[in-house]
């Protein structure tokens, strides 16, 4: 009796535990490149190297915030030797004012992993405001 | 077989917390050999600097217009939210309706009896009755708002500026319950329906998070002066307190000046000239 | 030991039913509040906190009330508490669980609330209620269980129980001192700047906390074959008694202070909440009314043949109740921040949204103490028959 409730139970929960496997099975989207705007093509060196910006720019970002508002530093000296303003949205040498179109860029590989910075409930990007 | 399920449970409970501390250990680990470290984060040159920051305002020079300037300047310069905008019906539909207790102000026009309640006298010169007194974040030297936070959300900087955290501001509302001089807002809800003009230069907030005066912070560290002193004509200076030679001091050496709640000790850095 | 929870009679699974739909449509009340802010909310500009911190307030008062059984149990060896201190402790659990719901959804940023762990502060006094709410929490959870589980195994509670149990009795003083610091270190409201917070608060706390224990116990004898003893009853109430004339007595040396001083800042606090104040006066009916409740409950709970009169201590425990939770929840709000640092009037009624909230989080302490008082009334039966 109580062996054939167990081993359903446990069928139930091998189902459940592997549901992110079998919900995929048929292939799933190849990962998108993000586009780069003309400005940032042109520009052609980042804060880091394309495969540590990849990995890296939430903390990055994270570094970014801290030193801008509880050291009161805006300015960063890059490893390249490029400068750069220390700031998501605001000015012409921050983030966004390279990368000028957030959808191109940002949001393609953020709904691609299902992630969703709450970065925007506050930071603006300049096309949401002509909108 | 009860022994072995016990051990089973303690092994798996210190395991868990490997994992849970792991990656805490490989960040500490790691940081100082990426490129990132290597970088520098400095001042932009031109920034203005101050070993305490100060704001001067001279009663004589501020006139109703003056004021309404002053006000909508700095709800420009960091979209501050007006709960009296009609928001944009397309972009934002199904607003709800509006409770104005809830606003948001970061600099505003008081009474006096309001922004002194202590000096409250019946035999006040008129003048004083009618005079708009502006009243902001008075950036205490010890700030009962700094005391109270419990994540270090609001702080003090080197300079003497209270600031906010907006990104790691809980929304508890003690700094609201810690300051005398009522000069902190909270976020009800999401503000941006009530910007009228989103200002690309500032982020807006979210729900949720407590707001006040920066000092115009942001400013300050492009060598600009604060939005309010901008457009004060003469009647607001900022400058720092601990320069016996800078402007705020020479004012305060020649005339007579008053502070709100002094006896609380909060130290206010913003002075009104009488 | 959990396996008593799900062996109940009808009525039983009837009441927890109640208490389930009771949390859910507060859940979902949540939910609105949690997708559109504090705006559902009547809290305010100068009314910063409302009831859910009110409640917070008064329930933290609740849970330091278990002390009263353990201090005469576990210190002085008074033997007629020994039915009752699990009863005692238990309903701090309750009580606990009760205030750091409220404290969570009184947070703007609810999903940031770990900021307090990640960025400890020691120089706020919320990280220290934090501290002290979450020990004390952890500390009647683990003691009520060890001996409960011992008691029906009939062998002595493990040695270190005893040293957690010395260490809970400070651990209650303290949550409810923290929580009077939360309000009376601030400079700017005259209200709650007053040494006397923290006694008065505790004062308050040993009156509603015994009462409410009274209460329980009629229920458990209703409803159980346990009797937690009517000479145990009777003595919480000579405890609540004492404890409610010094939170009385306490309130008239304010009284006296302010009004003697005639200082400013501190009388128009008061002046708002007893008299109304520039024609705002929704406070008045209801400070009164806490008055006369605790002044009425005192004079009922002194007078030994009012207080031995089975019939009459139900209510007049909850005329205790009422009139402390006025004087702790309500008027701590209304008289900290009406009038506000800039002398203006907002008034304060929670909304609607608020109050099924709150009727949400009562549904999950009476929930959690309805299973936690079985399992110690069940054990307490099996033992005895």
């Amino acid at each position: 009796m109580s062996k054939n409730a167990i081993i359903a139970g446990l069928a139930a929960f091998v189902i459940a535990a592997l549901f992110p496997f079998w919900f995929n099975l048929g292939g799933t989207d190849a990962a998108p490149e993000p586009e780069l705007s003309a400005k940032a093509k042109a520009a052609g060196k980042c804060v880091l190297d394309k495969y540590d910006m990849r990995a890296n720019h939430m903390s990055l970002l994270d570094e970014w915030r801290d030193a801008v508002v509880r050291d009161a530093d805006r300015k960063y000296d890059a490893a390249n030797g490029k400068q750069f303003q220390m700031s998501l949205s605001t000015g012409e040498d921050s983030c966004l004012g390279c990368h000028e179109d957030k959808e191109k860029f940002c949001d393609k590989c953020h709904t691609y992993a299902s992630v969703d910075p709450y970065c925007w409930e506050c930071h603006t990007t300049p096309k949401e405001i002509n909108q | 077989m009860k022994k072995s399920r016990r051990s089973f449970l303690k092994a798996a409970g210190v395991s868990a917390l490997g994992i849970g501390v792991a990656p805490a250990i490989q960040a500490v680990a790691s940081s100082g050999s990426t490129p990132a470290a290597l970088a520098a984060k400095t001042k932009h040159p031109e920034a203005l600097t101050a070993h305490r920051w100060g704001m001067v305002i001279d009663t004589s020079k501020i006139t109703d217009e003056v004021a309404e300037n002053i006000v909508h300047a700095c709800r420009k310069a960091h979209n501050v939210p007006d709960l009296n905008h009609e928001p944009d019906p397309e972009k934002y539909p199904k607003t709800r309706p509006v409770n104005h207790n809830q606003e948001v102000k970061w600099i505003w026009e008081e009474h006096f009896e309001s922004a002194f309640p202590d000096k409250e006298d019946e035999f006040l010169a008129e003048r004083f009755k009618e005079l708009p007194f502006l009243v902001t974040c008075n950036h205490c030297k010890n700030a009962p708002c700094v005391q109270a936070c419990p994540t270090q959300a609001t702080f003090k900087r080197e300079d003497g500026i209270v600031l906010m955290d907006f990104h790691r501001c809980i929304g508890c509302r003690f700094c609201m319950a810690a300051c005398p001089f009522g000069s902190r807002s909270f976020n009800f809800r999401d503000p941006r329906p009530f910007i009228e003009e989103i200002n690309p230069d500032f982020p807006t907030r979210s729900k949720g998070v407590v707001e006040k005066c920066n000092l115009c912070a942001e400013r300050l560290a492009k060598g600009l002066q604060p939005a309010c002193a901008d457009v004060s004509e003469g009647a607001i200076v900022v400058g720092d307190l601990e320069d016996p030679n800078s402007e705020v001091r020479e004012l305060l050496n020649e005339k007579y000046s008053i502070r709100r709640k002094q006896e609380l000790g909060t130290e206010p850095s913003v002075y009104y000239i009488m | 030991m959990l396996e008593i929870a799900i062996k109940g009679s009808k009525k039983y699974w009837i009441w927890l039913g109640v208490l389930s739909a009771v949390i859910g449509a507060g859940f979902l009340v949540y939910v609105d509040q949690y997708i559109n802010g504090l705006m559902t909310t009547a809290m305010s500009r100068d009314v910063s906190w409302g009831f859910y911190i009110a409640n917070f307030t008064y329930l933290v008062g609740v849970a330091a009330g278990g002390v009263m059984v353990v201090i005469p149990f576990y210190l002085h060896n008074y033997e007629k508490f020994h039915r009752i201190t699990i009863l005692g402790e238990f309903l701090a659990v309750g009580a606990l669980i009760m205030c750091l719901l409220f404290i969570i959804v009184d947070l703007g940023q609810p999903t940031r609330m770990l900021n307090v762990l990640l960025y400890p502060t020691p120089h706020s006094m919320l990280f220290w209620d934090m501290l002290v709410l979450n020990g004390y929490l952890f500390l009647n959870i683990v003691i009520g269980w060890k001996v409960l589980e011992a008691e029906r195994n009939q062998i002595k509670p493990p040695a270190w129980t005893t040293p957690l149990i010395y260490l809970s009795i400070p651990f209650a003083i303290g949550i409810h001192t923290v929580t009077a610091y939360l309000y009376c270190g601030l400079p700017g409201r005259g209200f709650w700047l007053t040494a006397i917070l923290a006694p008065r608060f505790l004062a308050s706390a040993f009156a509603a906390g015994p009462s409410v224990l009274i209460l329980l116990c009629y229920v458990v004898r209703k409803f159980t074959k346990f009797d937690p003893g009517w000479d145990a009853m009777q003595t919480l109430s000579k405890i609540a008694c004492y404890a409610l004339i010094a939170n009385v007595f306490f309130f008239a040396c304010e009284i006296f202070v302010t009004y003697y001083s005639k200082i400013p800042g501190h009388m128009t606090h008061i002046d708002y909440m007893f008299f109304g104040l520039h024609g705002h006066n929704t406070m008045v009916p209801w400070m009164w009314s806490s008055m006369i409740l605790m002044v009425t409950g005192a004079v009922l709970l002194v007078i030994p043949a009012l207080r031995s009169n089975a019939t009459l201590l139900p209510f007049t425990c909850i005329m205790v109740i009422i009139g402390t939770w006025i004087d702790k929840a309500l008027g701590m709000i209304a008289g900290g921040f009406v009038p506000s640092p800039l002398h203006h009037i907002t008034e304060y009624m929670p909304t609607i949204n608020e109050v099924a909230i709150t009727l949400g989080i009562y549904g999950v302490g009476l929930l959690v103490l309805t299973i936690l008082y079985k399992l110690a009334t069940t054990v307490k039966e099996e033992v005895r028959g």
